[in-house]
């Protein structure tokens, strides 16, 4: 970033906020930024902080810039609190989420490009700079929502969603235990065995290898959720046909992987344990399927999210009146979107400590592979 | 791999079972065989008791052999028998005119429609996205993770709110269901070419910058040209998740016509040959997208001067 453009983005998020004190906040009559004390000194501070932040450079330049776009966003965040701002905001409100954008957008860019010394600084670094991207982008959603008055039907904004998330944790965690545990994990776990047995049975015997190689690869490809109407058919609305679907969705992907794992280690490898006289069964549990599992752990981090998936989508062809999936199709009909945004919060939440869980499961297995060696 | 078996001399090929040809399809067409036959067996077994009722409603006497072959021809069976399912899907899409709205030739068009403009759409917004993520360290770091980490979330989940949102500002039909196929198939597009531009290692790129390339032409003249055999990897992974994505979006939506269409009706009404109709069109469909993407990435490979 060109130290000249930073100063000048900054010299214009300090102006847009000043202009705030005197631009009218709202098409309706209300107080005006000056008329309230409090947030006139909060909006102060933000254009002062940004004035500041515009001839300091480094560290404390950002530090300087993130402090003056809390200052603003907490001055948009209470005014939108007034039942005449929200929804028919005006040009001097919008100056100052404009500021904070700016202000915000320059401070990521900004700590972006440090480039720290220390390890756990960098580390700190690289999940600071998305979360402070994503606070940026929900802080805009949120005013942009508000701001314009955005009817709830088509987009709530995230306050909302969050609001109706915490009030309905007792909903939330029946589909939880509906969709997820029933469904989803005894899915998961007879689909990989399954899949990871077959492949164990067709290493050992390489005609059944040649020919299921191909096929799963096949099936791996085809859109096998379209199976669910007839799991449903087969297995009844509740989680036994969901978690039939997820099971036969996630039984190839493992095949195929867990095959290629089983036949990755070496020549000198195998002959080694041939010369001390490994039989068959020694041979699998010590080289092959060791040596398989960065290829299983691979399989398994892809089935993780074929699996939700998986089970929300059978979800939509019947269920008891419970599940994420349900929820979601029925709260959309009854146009109740803050509930299913509630429902996908819960289902991403869900997705990402699941795969996070067996990401773990894999740096603790397979921390002597190389890709994890530094 | 296929020539050589052609050129082999008649003194190598003494026997059959040695055969490359033999030795590569065998056991493919063994086990499709094996399964064919596993599912007859399942399909007289899981449709017994519905036949055997029949029978007894109607105090009909019967045979073993008549009791297999009803199982064989029911007309809303638990597992419909192989050849029922290709004789339900043949009349379906031969016995109809094209767009008529029971031929799954009508409902497949639908589909693929759908399922293209939102691969090209993903491809597009992906390959954009990671142009712009491979020359700016500030969204590599900011954007980055978020993409990765929506890679986790069931995005499908999202599909019914996108129908609605769009519905309700007048979008309807095709472009939906495109954006929701488009949605769910750029994130690969976008890893993949992240991971395709920046193939080139630091020696290309500083040979590049001897000759005082501008970035446009270490694009065009290295990136591109490195990024080009992950791109079609990840369009294979790409489309068919876009007909996943497609076939899904018309779930919830309650679309008159398309596979998902098909499917859910068929769900609705206890149809099961149907239902397996229209999963024999999907796979014939998915199948075909991907030797179409197959037969494109070997074309362009061959323009490129690379050999087979």
């Amino acid at each position: 970033l060109n130290p000249r453009r930073r100063r000048l983005g900054f010299i214009l998020a300090a102006a847009a906020v000043l202009s705030a004190l005197v631009l009218p906040l709202s098409s309706e009559a209300v107080a005006t930024l000056p008329a309230r004390p409090i947030l006139w000194a909060l909006s102060l501070a933000a254009a002062l902080l940004f004035a500041a932040s515009a001839w300091t450079g480094g560290w404390r330049g950002i530090a300087l810039g993130f402090a003056g776009v809390l200052c603003g966003a907490a001055t948009t965040l209470v005014l939108l609190r007034d039942s005449g701002i929200a929804g028919s905001a005006a040009a001097g409100f919008w100056t100052i989420v404009l500021a904070v954008w700016l202000g915000g957008g320059l401070c990521v860019v900004q700590l972006a490009s440090q480039r720290p010394r220390g390890d756990a600084l960098r580390r700190a670094l690289n999940l600071a700079v998305p979360l402070l991207f994503g606070a940026v982008v929900f802080y805009l959603w949120e005013v942009l929502v508000r701001g314009f008055g955005v009817p709830p039907v088509l987009m709530p904004s995230p306050s909302a969603a969050a609001a109706r998330f915490a009030s309905s944790l007792p909903v939330l965690g029946q589909d939880f235990v509906q969709t997820f545990v029933r469904g989803v994990l005894i899915g998961y776990v007879i689909g990989c065995g399954a899949g990871l047995l077959v492949a164990i049975v067709a290493q050992r015997f390489a005609f059944l290898g040649r020919g299921l190689l191909p096929l799963g690869n096949f099936f791996s490809a085809l859109p096998l959720v379209g199976v669910a109407p007839i799991m449903v058919m087969w297995f009844g609305f509740d989680w036994p046909s969901k978690a039939a679907v997820v099971a036969l969705v996630t039984f190839f992907p493992m095949l195929v992987n867990a095959l290629a794992g089983l036949s990755a280690s070496g020549h000198m490898e195998r002959d080694l344990m041939r010369s001390y006289g490994a039989d068959h069964r020694q041979m699998l549990m010590k080289l092959d399927l060791p040596a398989a599992l960065p290829f299983i752990f691979n399989a398994l981090k892809i089935n993780a999210t074929l699996a939700l998936i998986g089970a929300i989508v059978a979800e939509f062809f019947g269920t008891p009146t419970q599940g994420i999936g349900f929820r979601i199709s029925t709260e959309a009909g009854r146009m109740a979107i803050d509930m299913v945004w509630a429902e996908i919060a819960l289902a991403a939440i869900a997705g990402m400590a699941f795969y996070g869980l067996v990401a773990l499961a894999e740096r603790a297995t397979t921390f002597w592979h190389p890709s994890y060696r530094t | 791999m296929t020539n050589s078996a052609f050129a082999l001399p008649a003194s190598a090929a003494g026997t059959l079972r040695h055969h490359p040809l033999v030795v590569r399809y065998a056991p493919i067409v063994t086990i499709v065989l094996a399964l064919i036959a596993i599912w007859y067996v399942a399909a007289v077994m899981m449709n017994l008791s519905l036949v055997r009722g029949g029978f007894e409603r109607e105090e009909t006497p019967y045979t073993v052999s008549e009791l297999i072959a009803g199982t064989m021809s029911a007309e809303r069976p638990l597992l419909p028998a192989p050849h029922q399912v290709i004789a339900a899907f043949a009349d379906s899409v031969f016995g109809y005119a094209p767009n008529a709205p029971r031929s799954l030739v009508y409902h497949s068009a639908v589909t693929l429609s759908a399922t293209l403009l939102g691969f090209v759409l993903g491809a597009l917004f992906g390959i954009g996205l990671a142009l712009m993520i491979v020359h700016s360290r500030v969204l590599e770091k900011s954007l980055l993770p978020w993409i990765i980490c929506s890679q986790m979330v069931p995005i499908l989940a999202l599909a019914p709110i996108f129908i609605v949102v769009l519905g309700a500002i007048g979008l309807q039909g095709l472009l939906p269901k495109s954006i929701i196929s488009a949605y769910l198939c750029f994130f690969p597009i976008t890893i993949g070419m992240v991971k395709g531009f920046t193939a080139p290692d630091p020696m290309q790129l500083d040979l590049m910058r001897t000759w005082s390339a501008t970035p446009r032409q270490v694009l065009a003249k290295l990136r591109w040209p490195a990024a080009v055999p992950y791109l079609f990897a990840s369009l294979k992974v790409a489309i068919t998740i876009s007909l996943i994505g497609a076939i899904v979006a018309e779930l919830p939506t309650g679309a008159e016509a398309g596979i998902g269409a098909r499917l859910l009706a068929g769900s609705y009404y206890g149809q099961t040959i149907q239902i397996w109709a229209a999963l024999l069109a999907s796979a014939i469909l998915a199948s075909g997208l991907i030797g179409l993407v197959d037969l494109t990435e070997r074309g362009v490979a061959r323009q490129m001067g690379m050999r087979p």
